[in-house]
């Protein structure tokens, strides 16, 4: 039987073992990539299945963890019961340089900590009053966002009269998210209206002196482990000027000055297309999409890169690539005779299920399933073309789904999220969390590469592996 | 106000800053505690084929898997019926309906436990009469055993939820008390993130020869062997056990805090025989729990036992140098916070900063005569409902030796230059701590093993090179 064929094979198994309405939905969102593309086409962006263990957070999840959290000289306030920001308090990694509780208020969990009267009789004065207290006691925070969580929207609270007023009172910009977590059907919806909400209260609101002609944002790259300052580096090497990363290490200015530059540099679509597509229509602020994993995508996208600017910045890639294309080949030499031929299933969040494909090919791995937890039809758009036939294609996977996958595909590896982490770890196959990069890091550009590659390695060869068949059983 | 940012620097490390911090009424800066569901989901973990049910937001289950995963760096298996807009409007009935059948036939579950997020409780959701409903119309056995509970995540913190899960696992699941009963005692841990003290209590039980039911267990759950085969079941408190429960011939509860509403119900409602005892963290507390044992079980404590008890109180004697007179913030849980302050009495450690996000006015209570009865304990304060905030001030202005809580607490020690030693939930930047017993004599051992030790590795990491010693 053919790869194709045995992975199909394996699908229609995990499908049978779902009751008939729930197999109907599944089985629209996992497909087989066939020699023709006939199959490259899923449902997704679509509610979840009632009771079959998806991976999905929540819109709170979506724009307090990702998009706002990163603002680090904002306090943000997660508005609601203690546990939607005790849980996303300081578990997404992504960096912050500064002082704490100066410029910097990344490591802080910031709660209203509703209790059962905030719920009977609401929770705006209550809001009033925490405002003003974070004024007090942090007067260098240079902004507050009010991050919904799942009661207030059902209680009916006015936050957004609430944000405006104290804003005016505090002269202090004050924003309210209304991204309840029942909203939508995943984290997607919160960027979204994360999205929405920097468009409508922050973007274009201060206005820089000039525009220098190779003044760029960083979009969507959120320093996990440091992400985002190996990309700068990368960035400034082939002499661009990063202005703002959104969001990663940001301040409130990198997103009121957000539409001030010549280009936007994308990594995460997913969760910050909105943004850039609202620069493009309302500023003319052009945006491109980039993949800084894997020597072959950085390549790729420096040149895409420099297609946009003058000679400077070209020969300045050329210089780029010239010097860092022996130092990477020094990494794949290493790293391939260990790792050729080994397969990799992936299942991650926004991009990395299409953009980490070229960093382990690379290494001389091999893809053989990839999916998302929240994508929609323009991420499968454009991952179809990124892996080959007989890959398995699947969007909100549930936890029997990649238990049962994985049993039958038989991957080197896998790459997924903690829930996934350590069931795969106690089948005694190799996981790396592709989320947090397991407390590892980072993983872009140039720098990233030989920590990715290393990373790799050590997962898949680890010796510890070897000593889960009990020998007076073998 | 435009301060520059190095006056303001040192104007949080400030007294007068101190000051305002704790004047604060309403907003909640780095809590020592999370939310109900979370501790409803660890109870349900701890009995036998049990599958945590998540009614409500779908995002909630995510962090409550990802949390206990991080702590345990162990598999979390719970599903959610992933309530959206329209359940907001409509109710989460056809959720749940749909879910419990989706997850019976997936994850073939022995029982499930059903717990809300605040949203349901919001709505009002009647999860009783959804779970008829449910068997009405088939979506799982007639009697499927389900244990459910109401978990506001705006009322209590994730101790009350472990309790509310476990009054309902009894409630709901339990077979009416008999007159015969057995001769099981049954022993209630309370909400405790060890593995490795569930499996100590059972060893000592075991060693005093006693029958028992330790309810519930989740140690094999979040502490699994790797074999190269996943079990979604690996263990936990037989439904058998559970079902006979209300037939034991006494309980014992190992903390006092976070199970108040069970232990009201098996003693005033269901009046069986029960006993409340200090989580057995040192050396006295361990004694009372082990005496107290004897006397239930008319069971005699074992020379073993003995020879332990010896071991380790040779082990506070050896060590107590590193540790007498040391000053000592603590944050964390009320039983965990009572169990570690007891310790550090008896071991000549001056317990100074309490924080307490979660306790109760009879949990400060209680710690006030525990303080009281020692000299070693005049000096310590107990902060009721502060945060980790409350406690950077407190450690930057009167300073102490040494801070012991989670993991969260190393933003606040790093400030202060102080070690941190972390006990209790969530650990995520250590490995294999919650293997280790804390309670019992093995746990005294490893407590003044973490705690002198890391005064030591202090010392040595700061001394200069003409006070670097061989001998400590």
């Amino acid at each position: 039987m053919s790869n194709y064929e045995l992975t199909k094979q394996a699908v229609e198994e995990v499908l049978s073992l779902y009751p008939d309405k729930a197999r109907k939905n599944r089985e629209k969102h996992i497909t087989v990539k066939d020699e023709e593309c006939s199959s490259c086409a899923l449902k997704s962006n679509v509610k979840s299945v009632p009771g079959v263990m998806t991976s999905r957070g929540c819109a709170y999840a979506g724009s307090k963890g990702v998009v706002w959290g990163p603002v680090k000289d904002m306090i943000h306030l997660s508005h609601g019961p203690v546990g939607c920001g005790y849980y996303s308090w300081g578990t997404r990694r992504n960096l912050a340089q500064g002082t704490a509780g100066v410029d910097n208020f990344v490591p802080f969990q910031f709660t209203s900590d509703f209790q059962e009267n905030d719920i009977v009789y609401g929770g705006d004065k209550k809001l009033e009053r925490i405002l003003r207290e974070i004024t007090q006691l942090f007067p260098t925070a240079k902004g507050i966002s009010i991050q919904s969580e799942c009661p207030v929207g059902l209680i009916g609270d006015d936050i957004d009269s609430v944000a405006r007023r104290l804003s005016k009172e505090l002269d202090l910009p004050i924003i309210p998210v209304r991204c309840e977590g029942f909203r939508g059907i995943s984290q997607s919806l919160g960027h979204h209206i994360a999205n929405d909400s920097i468009r409508d209260h922050v973007l274009g609101k201060v206005q820089r002196e000039e525009i220098g002609p190779y003044d760029i944002s960083l979009i969507g790259d959120y320093n996990i482990g440091g992400d985002a300052w190996a990309s700068k580096m990368l960035l400034q090497e082939i002499g661009l000027k990063v202005q703002n990363i959104w969001t990663g290490d940001s301040t409130l200015e990198m997103l009121q000055t957000g539409n001030q530059v010549k280009l936007n540099l994308i990594h995460c679509y997913r969760s910050m297309n909105y943004i850039v597509r609202h620069m493009e229509e309302t500023y003319g602020v052009p945006w491109m999409e980039v993949n800084f994993f894997g020597p072959a995508k950085i390549k790729e996208s420096l040149i895409k890169i420099a297609e946009r600017f003058d000679q400077t910045i070209q020969d300045q890639v050329q210089k780029v690539l010239d010097k860092y294309e022996p130092l990477m080949n020094k990494v794949m030499e290493t790293y391939r005779p260990r790792l050729e031929g080994k397969k990799v299933m992936l299942y991650v969040g926004g991009l990395r299920p299409r953009h980490v494909i070229g960093a382990y090919e690379d290494l001389g791995m091999e893809v053989i399933g990839t999916g998302y937890e929240f994508a929609h039809g323009d991420d499968y758009e454009r991952t179809f073309d990124q892996v080959d036939t007989g890959t398995v294609i699947y969007d909100d996977l549930t936890a029997v789904e990649l238990e049962k996958l994985v049993e039958r595909l038989h991957p080197d590896l896998v790459g997924a999220g903690i829930k996934e982490k350590y069931v795969m770890e106690k089948m005694g196959l190799p996981f790396r969390q592709m989320h947090s990069w397991d407390y590892s890091g980072p993983y872009h550009g140039y720098e990233g590469f030989p920590i990715f590659a290393r990373d790799m390695d050590m997962a898949i060869n680890s010796p510890t592996w070897k000593l889960v068949q009990n020998p007076w059983h073998r | 106000m435009s301060v520059p940012a190095m006056d303001i620097t040192n104007w949080i490390d400030s007294p007068e800053y101190k000051e305002l911090n704790f004047a604060r009424k309403d907003l909640v800066i780095n809590p020592a505690k999370a939310c109900q569901p979370l501790g409803a989901l660890i109870c349900a973990l701890g009995f036998e084929g049990c599958l945590p049910f998540v009614h409500g937001s779908q995002g909630c289950t995510a962090y409550f898997r990802n949390s206990l995963s991080r702590h345990y760096r162990e598999p979390v298996g719970a599903v959610s019926d992933s309530m959206t807009e329209e359940a907001a409007v409509f109710g989460g009935q056809a959720n749940l309906i749909e879910g419990l059948k989706n997850a019976y036939t997936l994850y073939k579950p022995g029982l499930m436990a059903v717990f809300t997020t605040c949203m349901a409780e919001v709505i009002g959701d009647d999860i009783k009469a959804y779970v008829d409903n449910a068997r009405k119309q088939k979506a799982i056995p007639e009697d499927f055993p389900l244990a459910l509970a109401h978990t506001p995540s705006f009322k209590g913190s994730h101790i009350t939820g472990y309790d509310n899960m476990l009054k309902g696992f009894l409630e709901g699941l339990a077979a009416p008390r008999r007159h015969a009963t057995h001769l099981r005692l049954y022993v209630v841990p309370g909400f405790d993130t060890y593995p490795g003290n569930l499996r100590e209590y059972k060893r000592l039980l075991s060693l005093l020869g006693v029958t028992y039911t330790l309810l519930p267990d989740y140690s094999d759950v979040v502490d699994a062997p790797n074999t190269g085969e996943f079990k979604m079941y690996p263990g936990g408190t037989p439904l058998a056990e559970l079902q006979e429960a209300l037939n034991a011939s006494g309980y014992l509860f190992l903390q006092t805090y976070s199970t108040s509403a069970t232990l009201k119900y098996i003693k005033n409602v269901q009046k069986i025989p029960t006993e409340t005892v200090p989580m057995p963290i040192g050396v006295t507390s361990t004694d009372k729990f082990l005496m107290t044992v004897s006397q239930m079980a008319g069971k005699s404590i074992p020379a073993e036992l003995e020879n332990e008890r010896g071991r380790a109180v040779d082990a506070a004697t050896d060590a107590h140098p590193y540790i007498h007179g040391k000053r000592f913030a603590l944050f964390g849980d009320p039983d965990l916070l009572y169990g570690l302050t007891s310790f550090l009495l008896e071991m000549g450690g001056v317990p100074v900063h309490i924080i307490s996000t979660n306790g109760s006015a009879a949990f400060a209570k209680e710690m006030e005569e525990l303080l009281s009865s020692s000299p070693y304990g005049q000096e310590a304060s107990v902060h009721l409902g502060k945060d980790l905030w409350h406690l950077r001030s407190l450690l930057l202005t009167e300073p102490v030796d040494m801070l012991i809580g989670d993991s969260h607490g190393k933003f606040a020690a790093r400030d202060a230059g102080i070690p941190l030693v972390r006990i209790g939930f969530p650990i995520t930047d250590r490995v294999n701590l919650h293997r280790y017993p804390i309670v019992g004599y093995a746990g005294v051992l490893n407590l003044i093993t973490m705690i002198a030790n890391a005064f030591l590795e202090e010392k040595d990491r700061t001394s200069a090179d003409a006070y670097f010693e061989l001998l400590r």
